[in-house]
């Protein structure tokens, strides 16, 4: 079965980045992009063009994206019944003491800094994939929406 | 790597858990993978509560980082613990990790509507057991920004 994973992400680079660091562990990944927060909660909520998104299995969610941040994206999808159980890896450039406990009150599954080297970033990122994507039982994709 | 918790504090890690066996593996193969760790256990889901709320002999108890929870305990299980938790807004930051032999479906769903931050399934086989426990240190005690303790409670 393949993975479902939404990337919440404005940059073009670390969407890259992102991409290949997966496809390099796991070949089991559809891996979708969504570059702000409003086409992110499209996506989810499968409006417009996203009617027939899957739901995915898990989303990486940057906090700073344009239209709607990541802080709101994460707050909409805690408060929705039918998508809150999809686990959420903040995965953000900001170390910031105020973001990373905002997103725990929030109930971000987790929180994780991108590092600046693009060796330590592929590394973080293949560290979730032997994680979240390989250890972690994560709820089944096809209950809810 | 020694994965000291920020500012160069062990991290505290609660384990609830009422399988002695368990416990003596979990405790070695965090040993094992990480000298600076205060390893807290709790056998039932009311001792939980009571270390979690600083209440009787655990009045000086440190607030954990992070909580492994097992689902099948005595007294109060580890669904009820979660669910007291999660709706505890003072508590409700520290992520819990279910840990537990259960891979029922229905188990791991119901942790994901109490907003369990995630789910392992404990493996039979000691080996695979003690690698599990080192990715959760390796993870979470490494990688993953957990919320700082010096909050309320």
């Amino acid at each position: 079965m393949p993975i479902e994973v939404l990337l919440v992400e404005d940059s073009p680079g670390d969407v890259r980045l992102t991409r290949e660091a997966f496809a390099e562990v796991n070949s089991s990944i559809h891996l979708h992009v969504a570059s702000d927060g409003l086409e992110a909660m499209a996506f989810l909520r499968r409006e417009g063009v996203h009617a027939r998104a899957p739901r995915p299995g898990i989303i990486l969610l940057d906090l700073n994206l344009p239209k709607m941040d990541g802080r709101e994206v994460l707050a909409h999808i805690k408060d929705d019944a039918g998508l809150k159980t999809i686990p959420i890896v903040i995965l953000t450039t900001s170390n910031a003491e105020t973001d990373i406990a905002k997103s725990y009150q929030l109930q971000a599954n987790c929180y994780l800094s991108k590092p600046v080297q693009l060796d330590a970033f592929e590394s973080l990122v293949k560290s979730i994939n032997d994680f979240w994507l390989t250890k972690v039982k994560l709820p089944q994709q096809r209950q809810g929406t | 790597m020694e994965a000291i918790g920020r500012k160069g504090m062990p991290t505290e890690v609660l384990l609830v858990e009422d399988s002695p066996g368990d416990v003596r593996l979990t405790q070695e193969a965090f040993r094992d993978a990480n000298n600076a760790i205060h390893l807290h256990l709790a056998c039932d889901g009311v001792e939980a509560m009571a270390f979690l709320r600083h209440e009787g002999a655990n009045a000086n108890a440190p607030r954990p980082d992070i909580i492994l929870l097992d689902l099948n305990l005595p007294k109060m299980d580890g669904r009820e613990v979660l669910a007291h938790i999660k709706e505890d807004d003072n508590l409700k930051t520290i992520p819990i990790v279910i840990l537990t032999t259960s891979d029922a479906e229905a188990d791991i769903v119901k942790s994901y509507q109490l907003q369990a931050n995630c789910y392992l399934s404990k493996p039979v086989q000691l080996d695979a057991f003690e690698t599990l426990v080192k990715s959760i240190n390796d993870f979470w005690l490494k990688e993953v920004k957990l919320p700082q303790q010096r909050q309320n409670g």
